[in-house]
């Protein structure tokens, strides 16, 4: 059983590796949209810092979001998502390693980029850490969460958006926690309770999510 | 006696016990509206603090509450659906998001037009406010995932899963959105600390709230029997009952 996790896991990797672009182009996401609300908003340095959480978390969701689509449609069109649905292994078991590759992918990199964008919004150093921090315990919900919008959308017609329609509003907890601990740090208060929170529904997310997106795989390819 | 419990999960024997509820759910709830608006608008004081504007909230408050409601039936009906492969269930669930979000609308708008008097603006990000937009947007999302499905079963049963994670969420986002709400915003407004109601106050918003309930059944009824038409067109109960009533319609002509 742990053998066909990590065979899923490693092919995912390496499909990603092959394809770098994908993975590109989420980073390019990010970091773009986070480079334009200073040029909407305008160059002080005040403004900035205090709404860096949000426009960080938000275009940390989105970048999430938008390679979501991704997450089963090759699969499904080549018929290896089949294969994982007749496999003796547990189904969620094998959407956990999906999701573990994507997070890896698409959620990962957003984390490790997202304290140089921290930098240019001003954020002092305390609050670029929990940034990072709240990020790392953040992003696998929105993956694991996203992953049943994806499940739910395989092969319907506008896939794209109804996803964005379907993930958004759950996803606003991780938002209001995540930036939340940053804001809190900004303003000299502790973040913990609001990492406990992200954490926690990171986990329940991690128990509840590949279930749920196993289920709705079954809907969606039978 | 042996009851046959699914006597009537079939849409063939629904169809015309549906037909027959309808007029007693509408009448029903005619008469609560004719009750709870004379009380609301006639009978209920004037608030002492608010003015007439207050009575607004025997509109919104009601809606607020079947706003809820009714995405807690849909989720049971959609689980129910899921559970037993019923179809007429998953019917009921879908014949009920639209109701559901118009409510989710309505609350929404009195609250707005009720916000503008009392709070100065029209929207406020206060927690109920925000969290009642959070449920238009699950519904949104439940009626385009259906509708973009275009075979029915699997429409069912996509809607029905993402109506159930939609029901785990709910509590995890209205909490989230109240302390979010709590951190960022002064105590100016406080609609926790509800002054108490008086007692006519409260029978008018029940009353309302009962219109608005029955209101709700005889609608939803009304379109599970359209959605029961459609999906069984081929099949020979519906073919009887269009030439039935051609037939009926030829006779009167």
């Amino acid at each position: 059983m742990n053998e066909a996790w990590i065979i899923v896991l490693k092919r995912d990797l390496l499909l990603a590796f092959r394809r770098r672009s994908d993975v590109a182009t989420t980073l390019f996401f990010f970091l773009i949209v986070s480079s334009l609300f200073p040029l909407g908003i305008g160059p002080e340095a005040a403004v900035l810092s205090s709404i860096a959480p949000g426009v960080l978390w938000v275009a940390a969701l989105l970048a999430g979001m938008i390679s979501l689509t991704r997450l089963f449609a090759a699969d499904f069109s080549d018929g290896s998502l089949e294969q994982m649905l007749i496999a003796p292994q547990p189904l969620a078991l094998l959407v956990l390693a999906k999701v573990l590759a994507h997070w890896i992918v698409c959620g990962l990199p957003v984390v490790l980029l997202a304290p140089l964008i921290g930098l240019q919004y001003a954020l002092p150093n305390d609050a670029l850490l929990v940034l990072v921090l709240s990020l790392l315990l953040g992003t696998p919900a929105l993956s694991l969460i996203g992953a049943i919008g994806a499940a739910l959308t395989l092969g319907v017609r506008g896939s794209g958006l109804l996803v964005a329609l379907l993930v958004l509003p759950l996803y606003i907890p991780v938002l209001i926690f995540g930036a939340g601990a940053v804001a809190a740090s900004q303003h000299g208060m502790s973040a913990q309770a609001h990492l406990s929170l992200l954490a926690a529904c990171s986990l329940l997310s991690l128990v509840l999510a590949p279930l749920a997106t196993a289920a709705a795989l079954r809907i969606s390819v039978e | 006696m042996k009851i046959n419990w699914f006597k009537y999960s079939s849409p063939q024997t629904f169809y015309p016990l549906a037909g027959k509820m309808i007029p007693w759910f509408a009448w029903l709830a005619a008469i609560f509206a004719v009750a709870g608006l004379y009380i609301s608008f006639a009978i209920a004081p004037t608030d002492f603090q608010q003015g007439e504007a207050y009575r607004i909230i025997f509109v919104h408050v009601p809606a607020a509450w079947m706003s809820m409601v009714i995405y807690i039936v849909m989720a049971a009906w959609a689980a129910l659906g899921l559970a037993l492969n019923a179809r007429l269930s998953a019917m009921m669930a879908q014949a009920l998001a639209p109701t559901g979000a118009i409510f989710t609308l309505l609350a929404l708008v009195t609250g707005s037009l009720w916000g503008k008097p009392m709070w100065g603006a029209w929207w406020v990000w206060d927690a109920r406010l925000t969290s009642e937009l959070i449920l238009l947007f699950l519904y949104l999302g439940f009626i385009a995932l259906q509708s973009s499905i275009d075979d029915p079963r699997r429409a069912d049963k996509a809607g029905a899963l993402l109506a159930l994670v939609g029901v785990v969420n709910v509590p995890i986002i209205y909490f989230s959105v109240k302390w979010w709400n709590t951190l960022h915003q002064g105590s100016s407004i406080n609609m926790g600390a509800a002054p108490k109601m008086a007692a006519t106050m409260l029978l008018g918003m029940l009353l309302m709230a009962l219109a608005f309930w029955m209101y709700t059944v005889a609608v939803a009824l009304m379109r599970v029997r359209c959605i029961m038409l459609e999906r069984e067109r081929s099949t020979d109960w519906v073919k009887e009952l269009s030439l039935s009533v051609q037939s009926t319609a030829g006779v009167k002509s």
